[in-house]
């Protein structure tokens, strides 16, 4: 008797994940890229009076400010932040794999933040610029930090640092994480016959640690490159867009990352084929990005 | 030697100060939630005169009917637990099925499965909701506002790493171990429930680990699934939903804050290896 190629076994344990993938993802997606070339509205839907516009949402989207705007402003935040948080993050590595005491203890605290979601520390964070900066201002003899007028969320420039601080105190924890495992498996005997040919901490740092960690570089630029250009959730809760800026003659929100941007498109302005093209946008720039940072990085892992 | 002990000593300094430093917000949410409206405009950063109120402050949250808190833990808890579940069943299953049979087939799937991985969830949200509106009408299966969308959507975005990191593990899995099993008389399937699926142990607690942190604590996906204020709510929900209603009352919106927080801190405080082991197994994949 020849054996079934796809035996019942398969089809059976592969179904209930098919049946998701097919409803969850691939429908909505390829809907998703088709939509953004119609008019496609709250009134207008399939089989309704849907029709085929080619490029018009991509050309309206080139012209519109706000979005042009909450580009520009994700570039900057995802290059801030990439900085921030491998920076902080491979310190707090170095520092926690000293030989200091109770370096769990700090793994752990330095960890802790990462556990709770965006939208509840942004909540928390918003408390501290608009209320606890203002107390300890009067508490220490700086009146200007409790003027409301200087409140760092009520700026555009200093509200964009806040936003990246608490994402860096967020996400260091984690990545701290990462470089950690990477730090642990470099071989000893490298640092030891360093340190018999006296090789400074400096030089240690960049002639053994630095190359030897390569390969978690590759993923840790990836992952804070992914999240800092899909943030969302500490937009929303920390400054909600705001405070509002004049760009291209039109007053628009100051600190709209691009997910929000296309979240307000769709629901608020209640223009969904405009939120989806901006949408297939933020894709496509996410996925060549990422392609591009993931090969520069393993070519750096070869040369060191 | 003693500058090096000199040395130490200020490595020790420096993390007690930045230890302290990463844990200044949550002392802050601590002492703000006992403490009433008129303490917190005075002193923010003082200890409250009453740590009394704390357990007040929370009653009142949980028993709110503006808030919804204990009805939105509830429903927390059944989706996270529901669609962990079903995540670890599903794709540890599928994971194997793939693995196990060789063919063009099951390499297309699997690599299908893993380059979704890159699909950012922007540009299949605004979709998402219609086509569940209009498969609702056509199955009569609530999907909107419902525990079954939810957990479905849940397994679709969550498979794909899932099973990405089930594969992994298996492919190490010998053979032999399975053929003894055939040979002793168990089918295909009993072969996966009884043989591979105790050993794949390691790998669920990493899966649940990893997914059980993103459902417990999303917010963008419930916001339009579930939506704010309906009859099922996420914890992320309930609290944005009260935050953005009363911007002032920061007494209640932290102690729903720290209620928020400690299921999920006492979580790590409990399976602190596991959770550190699993969230760097799920990067360096």
């Amino acid at each position: 008797m020849r054996k079934a190629k796809h035996p019942p076994v398969f089809w059976l344990f592969l179904a209930p994940v098919l049946f998701a993938f097919v409803v969850v993802i691939v429908v909505p997606f390829l809907l998703g890229v088709f939509y953004s070339f119609t008019n496609w509205s709250a009134t207008a839907r399939l089989g309704e009076t849907l029709s085929f516009i080619g490029l018009e949402n991509y050309g309206k989207i080139l012209k519109d400010p706000s979005f042009l705007y909450s580009f520009m402003l994700t570039v900057v935040y995802t290059v801030l932040n990439m900085a921030a948080i491998n920076v902080v993050s491979f310190g707090l590595a170095m520092l926690v794999t000293q030989a200091i005491k109770g370096r769990n203890v700090y793994r752990a605290g330095f960890f802790v933040p990462n556990l709770i979601g965006g939208l509840i520390l942004g909540y928390v964070w918003q408390f501290i610029f608009n209320n606890a900066v203002p107390s300890l201002g009067t508490l220490l003899g700086l009146p200007a930090w409790a003027d409301p007028a200087n409140l760092v969320l009520a700026k555009n420039a200093s509200a964009l640092l806040a936003l990246v601080v608490v994402s860096t105190w967020q996400y260091a924890g984690y990545i701290m994480v990462i470089y950690v495992a990477a730090i642990e498996n470099i071989p000893q005997e490298l640092i030891e016959a360093a340190q018999i040919d006296g090789a400074s901490p400096w030089r240690r740092l960049f002639a053994i640690t630095l190359p030897m960690t390569g390969q978690a570089f590759t993923i840790t630029m990836f992952l804070t490159l992914v999240n800092s250009f899909k943030q969302f959730d500490v937009n929303v809760s920390l400054t909600a867009g705001g405070p509002s800026v004049m760009f291209m003659d039109q007053p628009i929100f100051g600190t709209q990352l691009l997910a929000m941007n296309i979240y307000n498109q769709g629901f608020k302005s209640n223009d969904m084929a405009g939120g989806q093209a901006r949408a297939v946008v933020f894709f496509l720039v996410l996925a060549l990005v990422s392609v591009v940072q993931v090969s520069i990085n393993k070519k750096k892992e070869i040369e060191l | 030697m003693k500058t090096r002990r000199s040395g130490l000593v200020a490595l020790e300094v420096l993390a007690v100060l930045l230890f302290l430093a990463f844990l200044f917000p949550f002392f802050i949410v601590l002492v703000n939630s006992a403490k009433t409206p008129f303490e917190i405009t005075q002193s923010p950063l003082s200890f409250p005169a009453r740590w009394r109120n704390v357990l007040d402050n929370m009653v009142s949250i949980w028993t709110s009917p503006n808030i919804q808190y204990s009805s939105s833990f509830v429903s927390s808890v059944v989706i996270t637990a529901a669609s962990l579940l079903l995540l670890n069943l599903l794709a540890s299953q599928a994971a194997w099925a793939l693995v196990r049979t060789k063919t063009r087939l099951s390499t297309g799937i699997f690599i299908t499965f893993v380059a979704a991985m890159v699909i950012p969830f922007q540009i299949v949200m605004f979709p998402l909701l219609t086509w569940f509106r209009e498969l609702a009408q056509i199955t009569g299966v609530r999907l909107l506002r419902s525990y079954t969308g939810i957990i479905l959507a849940y397994i679709g975005f969550g498979m794909s790493q899932s099973i990405f990191m089930f594969h992994g593990f298996i492919k190490s899995i010998p053979l032999e171990l399975e053929e003894a099993a055939t040979i002793d008389g168990c089918t295909r399937p009993q072969t996966f429930y009884k043989i591979i699926f105790p050993i794949l142990k390691p790998i669920h607690a990493t899966v649940l680990v990893l997914n059980g942190i993103w459902i417990w604590n999303d917010f963008l996906l419930p916001l339009l699934i579930l939506g704010k204020g309906n009859r099922v709510m996420t914890i992320p929900l309930a609290v944005s939903n009260f935050a953005g209603a009363y911007v002032k009352q920061w007494d209640l919106i932290l102690t729903a804050i720290l209620m928020a927080m400690v299921p999920i801190v006492v979580c790590f405080l409990v399976a602190q290896k596991a959770i550190i082991k699993g969230m760097v197994a799920g990067s360096i994949k």
